[in-house]
C-alpha cells in the first residue's frame, strides 16, 4: 500500500499557562495522539473546547498557535518528517501541500486587500502558476462553491461580502494552490443554520471534485457526519474513539461518544396556557439615524413562569426585541405590558422595580462580568442595589445563590478568569436571579458553550424556573435548544414574527416557507442527510 | 456625493474653523499682555500725549474686534504688517525664513520618515531579538540626548574627527541647491536623530498590534516569508497610527527646532520668533504664531485624511 498522506505518531503538544496570581506553569494539551490520513480521505476530529482538536489539526502544518510547542512524536506529511523541519522547509509546504480554513473567515481575510489578491497569493508566492492561471483557477472555484458573480467577486473587499460568502471564499483560497490536504477548522460554526447547509454542501462538493484530503474539525457531530469518512473523538487531548462515520454515530463504543451522540436530545414538556406576565403589542422599532424598521409590528405574550423562545437568524431582530423590552431602545410604536402595568418606552421612565423584575443574561458571559471583581461581589451587587443587603446577610444570600446554580462554597472568592465557560454562565444566571426577577431575557446564553455544557445550563434554567416561577424570553438561533426549553415559540424573519404559538403547534406541519427552511436546515445525525436535503431543495426549486 | 469625499471635506472645513479659532486665541493672548505696541515702541518713559498720538496713528484706539478683523483681513491679503523693531515688512522677512525652515524640515523628513518606518518594520520582525534591541537602544539614546548635546557631538565628529562638513549652516539667496544641501547636512543629521525614535517605536507598536490578528496567522499559514507578512499584510493595516505620529514629528521639525537653528547659526523662523519675543515685537510674534499653528493644523488634518483614505471600509462602502 502507498504511504499515507499524513501520519502522526505519539504527538505531544505543550504550552505555558499563565494563571492569574500564580507562577506560570507548563500544561500538556495533547498527550500522545496517533493519526493516519490516506490521500483523498476526510477525517473528522470532534470534541469539546479544550479537546485539542484545532491544536492537532494545525500540527499537520507543524504550526503551534500562540506559543504552543510540538514537543514529542513524529509528523510525517508526504513521507517527510515535519515536526523538526526548519522555518524555510515549513514555509515551502505551508500553503502548497497543506492549507487551512478557519472558523471566522471575516477575521482571517486581510481587511485592507481585495479578495482575489488574497486567494491567489499562495499560488504566486510559491511559484505554482502565473497570475492569469491563478485567477482563472480562483474564478472556477468561486463558481464551483456557488458564489454569486464569480467573475467579479474577487475584486471586492472582505467587508463587502456576507459571512457565508466569505467562508466560501476562504475555502477557495485553501483549494486554489491544489494542496494535498486542507484543514477545515469549524468552517461553518459561526454561520446561521440556513447558511451553514449551503456552505457545507459547497465544501463537500469541492472536496469530492478535487480529490483533496481533509481534516474536518468541529464540535458538532451531526455536521461532521455529513462530510467525514472516519471520525476521531477527542477529549482532554487524548483520543477517545476512532471509527468509520457510520459506526461512530450508530454504534459508539465509548460512553463519552454516546454522550456526544445523544446530546441535544433534551425534550421539554410544554406547559398549559397561563395568563401572561409580558405582553408585547404591535411593537415597531428602528435605530436612531436610520429609516429602516428593525422590528415590524411584533406582538407576543409570555405566560407567567413559562418560556417563550424567539428563533431567527442573525439580523432577524431577536436581540433588538430584547433591547426594546428592556427599554434600551424605545420603540416608535406599540406598547409593552408587564405584570399588569404598562412599561414606559424609555429606560428613564421606568421604576426601580421595573428594572429589578426584568433581568438579562448574555451570550458572552466573559464580557458580561467585570474581570476585576470576585464572583461574590458580582452576585452581591444586585443584592445591595435592589434590597440593600450588607455584610453577613449579603454573604449568606450569595452562598444560597451559588448553591442554586450548583456551584460550591469556595467560588465566592474566585475571579471570572478562574472559571470555565459553563461556570461563568452560571454566575451570570445567579446574578440575574439575585434580583428576584419575574422575567429573565436570555440572549443566546448557550451559543458559546460546548453541547454537553449547554445541556447542563438548560437543565439548570428549567430547574430554577420550576423553583422560582420565573419566565424566560429565550433568544436563540438554535432549534435543538428551542425544543429543549420552550413552551411557546416565535419565529422571526427580517424583523417580523412569521410564526407564533404553542411549541407543539409551531413545530407541527404545515409550515410556512421560512419555518420549513429553518427546520429542514438543522443537521441530523444521519449520513447522507445533506445530499437528501440538497436534492429535495433542487427538486422543489425546479418544480417552481 | 461619495461618503469619503464628504468626510474629507468635513475634515478640511473643520481644520479651517480651528485655524480661525486659533487666530482669535493668539490675538487675545497678545492683547492680554500688559502694555501695547505703542507702549513697546515709545518705552516706559513715554508721555501720555505721545502714546495717544501714536495709538491714533496706528489705529490702536479702535475696539479690539475691529483690529482683529483688520489683522485677519491683512493676513488674507498677504499683509502681515510691519515689524516694530526695524519697520521691515513682516511678510517679506518671514517668506525667506519660512523657505529655510521648510528646506531644513523637508531634508530631515525625507531621511527620517522612511528610515524610521524601515527600522520599525525590522524591529517588529525581530521583536524581542537582538536587532530589535539594538534599534530600540540606539534610537532611545538619541532621543534622550538634549538637542544641543547631540548637535555638539555631531559637530565634533564631522568637523573635528572626520572633517567633511562646515560647523555653521549658513544659507543665503542664490546658493545652489547642492551647496544648500551641504550647508544643512549637520543640522539635518541632528534632527533625524531626534525624531527617529518616536516614529520608529510607533511603527513597531502598530505592527505588533496588527500581528495579533487572525489574518496574520492566515498569511503565515500560506507559507509567506516574515517580511512579506509584515509588509503586505500588517503594514497596510497599521498606516493610520503611524501617519499620525509621522505628522506630529513633521510639525515638530517645522516649529520646534529653534535650539538646532541657534547652534548651527541657521537663519530660519524659530530664531526669528525668539528674537522678536525678546524684543516684544508683538506683530511679528502674532504672525509667526499663526503660521506655526497653521502648520500643526494642516499636518494633523493631513494625518486624519490619510487615515480615512487608508481605511478600505470607508474607501469601498458596501
Amino acid at each position: 500500500m502507498a504511504e499515507p498522506l499524513l501520519q502522526i505518531r505519539g504527538l505531544v503538544i505543550e504550552a505555558t499557562s499563565y494563571p492569574p496570581g500564580e507562577p506560570p506553569r507548563e500544561v500538556t494539551l495533547v498527550h500522545g495522539v496517533d493519526l493516519t490520513l490516506e490521500r483523498g480521505k476526510v477525517l473528522g476530529l470532534i470534541g469539546e473546547s479544550g479537546a485539542g482538536k484545532s491544536t492537532i489539526g494545525l500540527s499537520a502544518m507543524a504550526y503551534g498557535r500562540g506559543g504552543v510547542r510540538l514537543t514529542a512524536g513524529t509528523i510525517h506529511l508526504n513521507g517527510r518528517e515535519i515536526r523538526l523541519a526548519d522555518a524555510k522547509a515549513l514555509r515551502s509546504l505551508r500553503g502548497r501541500e497543506v492549507t487551512y480554513v478557519s472558523q471566522s473567515a471575516a477575521a482571517s481575510f486581510n481587511p485592507a486587500r481585495q479578495i482575489m489578491e488574497q486567494v491567489i497569493e499562495t499560488c504566486l508566492s510559491h511559484g505554482l502558476c502565473g497570475k492569469a492561471e491563478a485567477e482563472a483557477r480562483a474564478v472556477g472555484l468561486f463558481r464551483k462553491l456557488g458564489l454569486p458573480n464569480p467573475e467579479t467577486i474577487g475584486n471586492r473587499y472582505p467587508h463587502q461580502v456576507s459571512g457565508g460568502q466569505l467562508q466560501r471564499c476562504m475555502t477557495a483560497m485553501a483549494l486554489c494552490p491544489k494542496p494535498d490536504l486542507v484543514i477545515f477548522d469549524e468552517p461553518t460554526t459561526a454561520l446561521d443554520v440556513t447558511t451553514q447547509i449551503d456552505v457545507l454542501a459547497a465544501i463537500k462538493e469541492a472536496i469530492r471534485d478535487t480529490g483533496v484530503a481533509a481534516l474536518y474539525i468541529t464540535h458538532d457531530l451531526a455536521v461532521v457526519a455529513q462530510v467525514a469518512d472516519e471520525i476521531m473523538v477527542l477529549r482532554h487531548g487524548r483520543m477517545v474513539e476512532l471509527g468509520e462515520t457510520g459506526q461512530i454515530i450508530h454504534a459508539p463504543r465509548e460512553d463519552y461518544t454516546r454522550a456526544l451522540v445523544s446530546v441535544r436530545s433534551l425534550e421539554h414538556q410544554e406547559k398549559p396556557p397561563a395568563p401572561p406576565v409580558l405582553q408585547v403589542q404591535n411593537l415597531t422599532a428602528r435605530y436612531r439615524g436610520t429609516n429602516f424598521d428593525v422590528l415590524k409590528n411584533v406582538s407576543l405574550d409570555l405566560p407567567v413562569g413559562q418560556t417563550l423562545a424567539v428563533v431567527g437568524e442573525s439580523g432577524s431582530g431577536k436581540s433588538t426585541l430584547a433591547r426594546a423590552i428592556t427599554g434600551l431602545l424605545p420603540p416608535t410604536q406599540g406598547r409593552i405590558t408587564f405584570a399588569g402595568r404598562q412599561l414606559s418606552a424609555d429606560l428613564k421612565g421606568r421604576t426601580k422595580d421595573d428594572l429589578r423584575e426584568i433581568q438579562m443574561i448574555y451570550q458572552m458571559a466573559d464580557t458580561a462580568m467585570n474581570p476585576r471583581q470576585t464572583v461574590g461581589t458580582i452576585i452581591g451587587r444586585p443584592l445591595e442595589f435592589y434590597f440593600g443587603l450588607r455584610g453577613a446577610e449579603r454573604d449568606r444570600r450569595v452562598q444560597e445563590l451559588l448553591d442554586q446554580i450548583e456551584m460550591g462554597k469556595g467560588f465566592a472568592d474566585r475571579y471570572p478568569a478562574e472559571l470555565s465557560g459553563g461556570q461563568k454562565q452560571r454566575v451570570c444566571i445567579a446574578r440575574a436571579l439575585a434580583a428576584k426577577p419575574r422575567l429573565i431575557i436570555c440572549d443566546e446564553v448557550t451559543s458559546a458553550l460546548d453541547p454537553l455544557v449547554a445541556d447542563g445550563i438548560l437543565k439548570l434554567l428549567l430547574a430554577l424556573q420550576a423553583e422560582a416561577g420565573v419566565a424566560y424570553l429565550f433568544i436563540t438561533h438554535d432549534l435543538a435548544t428551542v425544543k429543549a426549553i420552550s413552551d411557546k415559540i416565535a419565529v422571526m424573519f427580517k424583523g417580523a414574527v412569521v410564526r407564533y404559538g404553542q411549541k407543539s403547534d409551531v413545530l407541527t406541519p404545515p409550515f410556512d416557507d421560512y419555518t420549513d427552511l429553518l427546520l429542514s436546515s438543522v443537521p441530523e445525525m444521519e449520513q447522507g442527510w445533506l445530499e437528501q436535503v440538497i436534492a429535495h431543495r433542487r427538486m422543489e426549486s425546479a418544480g417552481n | 456625493m461619495h461618503p469619503i469625499l464628504k468626510l474629507v471635506v468635513q475634515r478640511i472645513a473643520l481644520g479651517l474653523l480651528l485655524l480661525l479659532a486659533v487666530s482669535a486665541v493668539i490675538f487675545l493672548g497678545v492683547e492680554a499682555l500688559p502694555g501695547d505696541t505703542a507702549q513697546a515702541i515709545l518705552g516706559q518713559q513715554a508721555t501720555p500725549e505721545a502714546l495717544a498720538n501714536l495709538r491714533e496713528k496706528m489705529g490702536l484706539n479702535q475696539p479690539p474686534l475691529t483690529r482683529y478683523f483688520q489683522w485677519l483681513g491683512g493676513i488674507l491679503t498677504g499683509d502681515l504688517g510691519k515689524a516694530l523693531t526695524n519697520g521691515a515688512d513682516i511678510a517679506t522677512s518671514i517668506g525667506q525664513r519660512l523657505g529655510n525652515t521648510l528646506f531644513l524640515a523637508g531634508c530631515a523628513a525625507v531621511i527620517a520618515v522612511p528610515l524610521a518606518i524601515i527600522l520599525g518594520l525590522v524591529a517588529a520582525r525581530y521583536a524581542g531579538k537582538w536587532p530589535d534591541k539594538v534599534i530600540s537602544g540606539i534610537t532611545l539614546t538619541t532621543i534622550s540626548l538634549p538637542e544641543f548635546v547631540a548637535a555638539y557631538f555631531v559637530i565634533y565628529i564631522f568637523t573635528q574627527a572626520i572633517p567633511i562638513f562646515q560647523p555653521v549652516a549658513m544659507v543665503f539667496p542664490g546658493m545652489s541647491f547642492w551647496a544648500k544641501l551641504q550647508a544643512v547636512a549637520l543640522p539635518v543629521i541632528v534632527l533625524v536623530l531626534v525624531v527617529l525614535a518616536h516614529m520608529m517605536r510607533m511603527t513597531r507598536a502598530a505592527i505588533l498590534n496588527v500581528m495579533q490578528s487572525a489574518y496574520i496567522e492566515t498569511a503565515e499559514l500560506k507559507g509567506l516569508s516574515p517580511m512579506t507578512v509584515i509588509w503586505k499584510h500588517a503594514f497596510p493595516n497599521a498606516i493610520a497610527p503611524v501617519v499620525s505620529v509621522v505628522m506630529l514629528n513633521l510639525a515638530y521639525l517645522v516649529v520646534g527646532v529653534v535650539v538646532v537653528e541657534v547652534v548651527f547659526g541657521y537663519n530660519a523662523l524659530g530664531q526669528y520668533l525668539v528674537d522678536h519675543v525678546t524684543k516684544r515685537d508683538l506683530p511679528v510674534v502674532q504672525a509667526v504664531g499663526l503660521i506655526f499653528a497653521a502648520v500643526y493644523i494642516f499636518l494633523n488634518m493631513a494625518a486624519d485624511i490619510i487615515g480615512i483614505l487608508a481605511n478600505p471600509r470607508l474607501r469601498h462602502p458596501k
